[in-house]
């Protein structure tokens, strides 16, 4: 009798635990956000202050938030500006919400421009982070107008494994050239959307940040 | 050879239908007994397959009638007896409060009796006794007077004033008795009514004693019924469990409603003790944590009222004795109210929480506005409303335990008149199948026979030509023995 009493718990701990290492996974959610810092870009960067706020307010305890900048070289832990992964206590998480959004507000007070943008390097340092976050739910945020402009000798030409991972592009702006030739601002659009979905990620572009709201569900 | 090709006797499609009408209808006819005795067989059959079925189901039916009513009686007889029991015990406490109480009645009455016995005694009117001297003053009046005589005329003047003065005293000294016997006649009338009183609360006391006799002479009808297992007590038991049922099934609604809002009330709170990113069977943790005290508090409460013998699911704790079960009434209330506390605190904490998250939220917005409102000062209302129901909650869902019983009980009855209900209709089902099966072995038989048609006016009319023939030899054969008979 005693022996039985015995397997039956042992079989609901290890049904409990099975329960939990399973489950944990799948509910925590990552986002990275890239915030591009190169040339006129930098005047986007309130808009992209917005954005981040909009998340920092979604997120949950136990989700995991990083913002990079987008400069020269971007493939270096040295371009997260902040990073975090919320603690389960509600009230702590909050707490740093607020560190997180002070650090934001600090950068964008003192950033400077870059001279190239280096969108891929930082793609990669995002896949990188989340992965190690071992979030159930990936998302990566490019504030950018898209276009890559990688200094001499930057070897960028790497396919992305983005297997699970939403990308989402927002406030892709127009350039000059782009006005002149809208071709070139679709044709830029759609080589990155086939680059994350041979990925395997799914590709998705915001430019009204009014409907972030509906687009961005965590 | 194709099929076609097989039933193509001829070239004409026309001439081979006919033929194969033709030769069908032969076979058909010369198969025609034994078709009709296969269709009618196998009809009969199904037919009796499924009447068998339906006979069996009324009979679980049968069954399943008998052991409801069974059930229902002795819950009937249980409740009857409990209410029964209830009853004599407040006449029991009724007569003991009472039937103490009566020999300082009888005491209180005796001595306002005596007292009123007293007083009448002293009132009694007693004429006043006539002076002594009366019977002197009546001899002098006797002496034979002599006219002129002066003396005499004094004496009998002061007699008559003597006599006046005499009367005028004896008049003051009744009145005064007479006012004395008034005065202690007036002072009868506390006594009257304190009598009236107490013999008022006598007639109370035996007319409440009277009317839970009647009560209990209803009751302990009801239970005859019961025991005599009559169809009377039967349906009005069963009618009673379905009204109890529905009752019960709505304050259990109620009841799971209260159990949403004290779950909303503390899981959120939860998530900082025991964390709300840990998940059990895709549940989160904060979750469970908060299912589990609700139902603990649940339990706790169940527990609670069979302690005190207000339900009765668990015998064992009914069982127990007095003083055994006295501590563990005050076990689960301390515990309830541990939890109660408990819940009361979590509020509190989801208060806070709820506000830091709208000032959170309000900072990352850049809303100051909304960041006052956050910190608001009329808060504490909602605060203080929080942590009422927190701590109200629990106790509410004790009481859980009544309706639950009364639906345990009831779902019993209600399950089985609906089983007996389903039954019925099956066992109807069959039946009408099996109706269904024989009439269509019957028109079967009839479009068999149509099919047939042919053959069978041809048989018909070679009988009739028999017949015909036959007809005419018996009325030629009665013409000749007439004729015959007459010459």
């Amino acid at each position: 009798m005693a022996k039985n009493i015995s397997k039956i718990i042992l079989l609901a701990s290890m049904l409990i635990l099975f329960g939990c290492s399973r489950e944990e996974v799948p509910h925590t959610r990552g986002v990275y956000m890239l915030m591009d810092t190169s040339g006129t870009y930098t005047k986007e960067l309130e808009q992209a202050q917005r954005v981040i706020n909009f998340i920092l307010s979604n997120l949950n305890p136990g989700d995991s938030f990083a913002v990079a900048r987008v400069d020269t070289g971007s493939f270096s832990e040295k371009d997260i500006i902040a990073k975090v992964q919320f603690e389960d206590r509600p009230s702590r998480a909050n707490q740093q919400k607020r560190i997180f959004r002070d650090k934001i507000d600090k950068f964008v007070k003192n950033v400077k421009g870059s001279a190239y943008t280096d969108i891929t390097g930082g793609m990669l340092q995002a896949i990188e982070w989340l992965n190690e976050a071992r979030t159930g739910h990936n998302t990566i945020l490019i504030f950018s107008d898209l276009k890559e402009d990688l200094k001499k000798g930057f070897v960028r030409d790497i396919p992305l494994q983005l297997s699970g991972f939403s990308v989402v592009a927002l406030n892709v702006t127009k350039l000059r050239s782009d006005n002149i030739d809208p071709r070139e601002y679709l044709n830029r659009l759609a080589a990155w959307q086939e680059r994350v979905e041979a990925g395997g990620g799914t590709w998705q572009v915001v430019n009204d940040l009014e409907r972030l709201e509906s687009v961005l569900t965590f | 050879m194709s099929l076609s090709n097989f039933l193509m006797i001829t070239p004409n499609p026309v001439a081979s239908g006919v033929i194969w009408f033709v030769i069908i209808s032969i076979v058909l006819y010369i198969a025609r007994a034994h078709a009709h005795q296969g269709i009618l067989a196998a009809s009969r059959t199904v037919r009796n397959a499924l009447r068998l079925s339906a006979h069996s189901v009324m009979l679980l039916v049968n069954r399943l009638h008998q052991r409801n009513k069974e059930v229902l009686l002795n819950q009937g007889r249980e409740a009857a007896e409990r209410i029964i029991e209830r009853e004599f015990e407040r006449v029991d406490a009724t007569v003991r409060r009472d039937l103490a109480e009566y020999p300082a009645l009888h005491r209180l009455l005796s001595e306002e009796i005596t007292k009123i016995d007293e007083d009448y005694k002293e009132s009694i009117d007693v004429p006043p006794a006539p002076p002594g001297w009366v019977k002197a003053v009546e001899a002098v009046a006797k002496i034979p007077t002599t006219k002129g005589d002066p003396m005499v005329g004094n004496v009998l003047e002061d007699i008559h004033q003597s006599l006046i003065k005499a009367n005028t005293k004896a008049t003051e000294e009744y009145r005064k008795a007479s006012h004395q016997r008034h005065q202690l006649l007036t002072n009868m009338m506390p006594h009257w009514r304190r009598l009236r009183q107490l013999l008022t609360q006598v007639d109370k006391n035996i007319n409440s004693l009277l009317q839970r006799s009647t009560t209990i002479d209803r009751h302990m009808d009801e239970f005859e019924g019961i025991i005599h297992q009559t169809d009377r007590a039967a349906r009005m038991l069963s009618s009673s469990s379905l009204t109890q049922f529905f009752i019960s099934l709505f304050v259990l609604a109620i009841a799971v409603g209260g159990a949403v809002i004290n779950f909303h009330l503390i899981a959120r709170p939860l998530s900082e003790m025991v964390g709300g990113t840990s998940y059990i069977m895709g549940f989160q943790m904060n979750n469970i944590a908060a299912m589990v005290i609700i139902l603990v508090e649940l339990a706790m409460g169940l527990f609670l009222m069979e302690s005190m013998r207000i339900t009765r699911l668990f015998p064992v704790i009914g069982a127990l004795n007095d003083k055994t079960r006295q501590r563990m009434v005050w076990t689960f209330f301390s515990i309830l109210f541990f939890l109660a506390m408990v819940e009361a605190g979590l509020a509190f904490m989801r208060e806070i929480l709820m506000e830091e998250d709208a000032a959170t939220r309000a900072i990352l917005r850049g809303d100051s506005v909304a960041k006052e409102a956050a910190q608001g000062s009329y808060l504490w209302i909602t605060t203080a409303a929080q942590m009422g129901m927190g701590f109200v909650l629990p106790f509410a869902l004790m009481f859980v335990a009544i309706p639950l019983e009364t639906f345990v009980h009831s779902l019993r009855t209600v399950l089985g008149v609906v089983m007996v209900g389903l039954l019925r209709m099956l066992a109807w089902s069959l039946r009408f199948l099996g109706n269904i099966a024989r009439y269509t072995g019957d028109t079967l038989v009839h479009g068999y026979d149509l099919i047939i048609f042919a053959p069978l006016w041809i048989e018909r009319m070679v009988k009739g030509a028999k017949q015909g023939e036959v007809k005419k030899k018996e009325k030629k054969n009665v013409d000749s023995m007439h004729f015959g008979g007459a010459a």
